[in-house]
């Protein structure tokens, strides 16, 4: 096991260059002027020349790659070009805030998912089955940002039951688990939970009809076991491919929400992201996508090895 | 004497513990803070430092209610052009033997908010802070958004402690319009950040770095309203200035909120479900909805136009003149205004006909689609021979307005004169970037025009930038290489005009002949819709970018 983990972890490291090296390649090949946040275009050529020169953009790429690379590994991610705050500072707030919504998502979708993927497998082809495979069908074709638009408008701008944006009343600093923020969670996460709902119930539904269908059941039912202890088998047997499943919807939704972010304001990485590409922030955004991706390995890794713990014919393969 | 009775005895105490009720409940009421929620388009709270970013909304947000500048726009007004005022200079002329130097009177007895007072000292510091690279507190970030919008200001030097010396690189009439850019931030406070920094930090630059960044989370500066709390790209919380120095504008609001709220919906939403009072850009398919409920909508147009420059470059079929001015007269601008809503000025010049620089030109651009195909006619193009021209737009962009929309209208309006146009639709940031680098250059792909919308609120960026010679690319954006001897002369007269009325004269001789030659086609002014609860009052929109938040109060 040991050694399996030292192993997957030795191949997170070419990972984890490539994507730094990509990404910093990907925003400064893009086109367009890298001060454009603070320099306005009526500025004249001097004075951009005065500031690349200031920050560094003068110098060859990868002088550029190699200087910023050796920084990341010290944790110093460098200053936004717009806000001239830290990026490690800015981008960790951002992760601990979508990291909350992420885990609300994922939890309303998992419980949701699994109840739907359960039932519709349990009962396949009966009329549960067609509406909990609806459902799941639609949770995973509605677009994010028009489900999330059409929940403010229901339950903010007409019943005005929930906010429309933020982070709490105080703003993601002052965050506490009570209703008084809770409610702000409510409508991003919802939005946020439909597509890994979809996606989980489709995949239990059919593993669960898989394992329903092997022979072991039908030796478990010559035993004698109620309905119950088979049912906590086919959720044994269910659980690594779903938690496998989960565990890459987590890491989706920590980098896949600029478009939920955005509706409702919430200041994670996907706005993060949306403020730093429209500002061409370029340290910001390299600084976010290093430490997304960053996560999505480690993510990753952790499934691999929880996976393994839960079936050892993994480790084996 | 009668003696009261237990009924009347009863109604008196009835009546006695309502009045209590009420006094103890309307000082409840005037004890209620009264606090204003704003929903800005910025992605990020504007910088706080005293140079914001995020244009001038920036300077709307973080700038004005926290800073005065040496000079400023007078806000009081909406139905007149706004104009340059005093803010912490008194006054201010310029030398008569040297016309690069400029001598400014400062406001006495202005204090900044950590209680330091503000004098020479502190305007030749802020101006160090983004042109001098020797000083300590130099900030390289913020020298962008300031050194680009005063482009000849040199250096600054005290000659007493309320007298301060400019100097500009050139005979520079201009220079206090564009001053209302520089914001004073406090030294003071700066110093204090400086020496709280670390030890360990040594590097001066860096030390110095860190102290802005402190500076920026608990700024200083002299404005009507107080920094009280900074979440960064979350919310800012100012608190009124109860000793701000002009009575007329300190404010009746205890506290200011500002969220940063970038997509529109969103903005509207927050706005309809109440958790602000004032959203700025309204989702424009919301106006009746908004309305509906209640709410206000402001607009006015801004200094602002939103036009398809031109090439002049060789080959370009913009080069005959009828062309241009037959284009102009082609777009029904009431129906494009019609169809955004009512939210556009119509643009009849680069400033609208009440400012002092309009000019009173000779072509009057209107709607006149039967001169223009005449003049297509003359030209040589006709419904079977159209004239082909290709212009470069963006889907979107700050201050673009609607573009797309916007540009296919015109596309079409276009036709009925001859005209066979070809939009480009390209990302905003690489339209920006070839903005800068002309008609001539590859990145123009063969357009002989481009869409960017421009703030016209100093000579300079309103017009000299566009019609100088020495403004062609790269230098600045004169992206159609537009100018000549008269045009380079009229400018000089006005940027070495420095009594205001002879500057204003010379700026509207200059208009009228940009109006003449016709280098856009003029479409639109911004008008800067911002929806409110009806619970702000003594709300004046001015002409400007630019709104004055400390004249407001609220219910």
């Amino acid at each position: 096991m040991i050694f399996y983990l030292l192993r997957r972890i030795v191949y997170t490291i070419p990972i984890m260059i490539g994507v730094a090296f990509f990404c910093f390649l990907l925003v400064h090949i893009s086109p367009g002027d890298p001060l454009v946040s603070i320099l306005p275009p009526d500025a004249s050529i001097e004075l951009q020349k005065q500031l690349m020169k200031l920050y560094g953009f003068d110098r060859p790429w990868f002088e550029q790659f190699a200087t910023w690379f050796w920084r990341a590994l010290h944790g110093d991610l460098g200053t936004s070009i717009a806000s001239g705050r830290p990026v490690a500072a800015e981008v960790m707030r951002a992760v601990g805030n979508t990291l909350m919504l992420a885990c609300m998502a994922t939890l309303i979708g998992f419980l949701f998912g699994g109840l739907f993927g359960f039932v519709a497998g349990y009962f396949r082809d009966s009329w549960v089955d067609r509406i909990a495979s609806a459902l799941s069908v639609l949770g995973v074709s509605v677009p994010h940002y028009w489900l999330g638009m059409v929940l403010v408008i229901i339950f903010s701008s007409w019943l005005m039951w929930l906010p429309a944006t933020g982070a709490g009343p105080g703003g993601s600093g002052e965050w506490a688990w009570d209703w008084a923020h809770i409610q702000f969670m409510l409508l991003p996460a919802i939005t946020m939970s439909v597509i890994p709902m979809g996606i989980i119930a489709r995949t239990v539904r059919a593993l669960v009809a898989d394992i329903l269908a092997q022979e072991f059941v039908v030796g478990l039912r010559a035993k004698g076991l109620t309905d119950l202890g088979i049912f906590m088998h086919v959720v044994k047997n269910a659980a690594p491919t779903a938690l496998a499943v989960m565990g890459l919807q987590l890491g989706y939704l920590l980098g896949g929400s600029i478009l939920v972010e955005t509706v409702f304001s919430w200041p994670g990485t996907g706005l993060l992201l949306n403020s730093a590409i429209f500002q061409r922030d370029l340290p910001l955004l390299q600084g976010t996508i290093l430490v997304l991706a960053t996560f999505f390995v480690v993510l990753n890794l952790l499934v691999d090895v929880l996976q393994t713990t839960l079936d050892p014919r993994i480790q084996r393969s | 004497m009668s003696k009261p009775n237990l009924r009347t005895r009863g109604l008196g105490a009835l009546v006695g513990s309502t009045l209590l009720a009420l006094s103890f409940a309307s000082g409840a009421v005037m004890a209620q803070e009264k606090v204003l929620r704003i929903g800005m388009t910025a992605a990020d709270i504007p910088r706080t430092l005293g140079q914001p970013d995020q244009g001038f909304e920036g300077n709307r947000f973080t700038g004005i209610p926290m800073y005065d500048s040496l000079t400023q726009w007078d806000l009081s007004k909406a139905d007149a052009a706004s104009v340059i005022i005093p803010d912490l200079a008194t006054s201010w002329a310029v030398d008569a033997k040297d016309k690069t130097k400029w001598v400014f009177k400062l406001r006495p007895g202005v204090k900044f908010h950590d209680g330091s007072a503000f004098n020479a000292d502190a305007v030749v510091w802020n101006v160090q802070k983004v042109l001098d690279k020797t000083a300590r507190h130099f900030d390289a970030s913020q020298v962008g958004v300031t050194a680009s919008r005063m482009p000849t200001l040199r250096s600054a030097r005290k000659i007493d402690e309320l007298t301060v010396e400019l100097t500009s690189s050139e005979p520079d009439a201009f220079l206090p319009i564009n001053l209302t850019n520089l914001f004073i931030a406090s030294p003071a406070q700066w110093e204090a950040k400086y020496k709280a920094v670390d030890a360990a930090v040594t590097d001066p630059a860096e030390r110095a770095k860190k102290a802005w960044t402190a500076f920026a989370a608990d700024a200083s500066g002299t404005g009507p309203f107080k920094m009280s709390a900074f979440a960064p790209r979350e919310r800012l919380e100012l608190v009124k200035n109860a000793a701000y120095w002009d009575p007329k504008r300190r404010p009746t609001i205890d506290k200011v909120v500002m969220l940063p709220l970038p997509e529109a919906n969103a903005r509207t939403a927050a706005l309809l479900s109440g958790q602000v009072d004032w959203i700025e850009a309204p989702a424009p398919d919301a106006m009746e909805q908004i309305r509906s409920r209640g709410f206000k909508i402001y607009s006015n147009p801004q200094p602002h136009i939103w036009p398809w420059q031109l090439s002049f470059a060789e080959g370009s079929p913009w080069l005959d003149k009828r062309v241009r001015q037959a284009a102009n007269l082609c777009i029904n601008r009431s129906e494009l205004k019609a169809f955004l809503g009512g939210m556009m000025g119509e643009a009849k010049g680069i400033v609208s006909p009440d400012h002092p620089w309009w000019g009173n030109p000779s072509f009057d651009i209107k709607f006149d689609p039967k001169t223009a195909t005449a003049m297509m006619v003359e030209a040589g193009h006709t419904a079977d021979k159209p004239l082909k021209v290709k212009i470069q737009v963006s889907a979107s962009g700050s201050g673009q307005m609607q573009p797309l929309p916007m540009n296919e209208y015109i596309q079409e309006s276009l036709k009925q004169c001859h005209f066979d146009v070809q939009l480009e639709v390209l990302e905003w940031n690489t339209l920006f970037t070839n903005w800068r680098k002309g008609a001539k250059d590859a990145s123009a792909n063969g357009a002989n025009g481009i869409n960017v919308s421009a703030a016209a609120m100093d000579p300079f960026f309103a017009m000299v930038r566009f019609v100088s010679t020495k403004t062609f690319p790269p230098v600045s954006n004169n992206w159609g290489y537009f100018g000549n001897e008269e045009f380079d002369a009229l400018v000089a007269t006005a940027r070495t005009s420095f009594d205001d009325k002879a500057r204003d004269a010379a700026l509207a001789r200059l208009h009228a002949r940009i109006v003449e030659e016709a280098p856009f086609i003029f479409v639109a002014h911004d008008v800067g819709p911002r929806a409110m609860s009806a619970k702000v009052r003594n709300v004046v929109q001015p002409k400007s970018w630019f709104i004055d938040i400390a004249t407001m109060k609220m219910d």
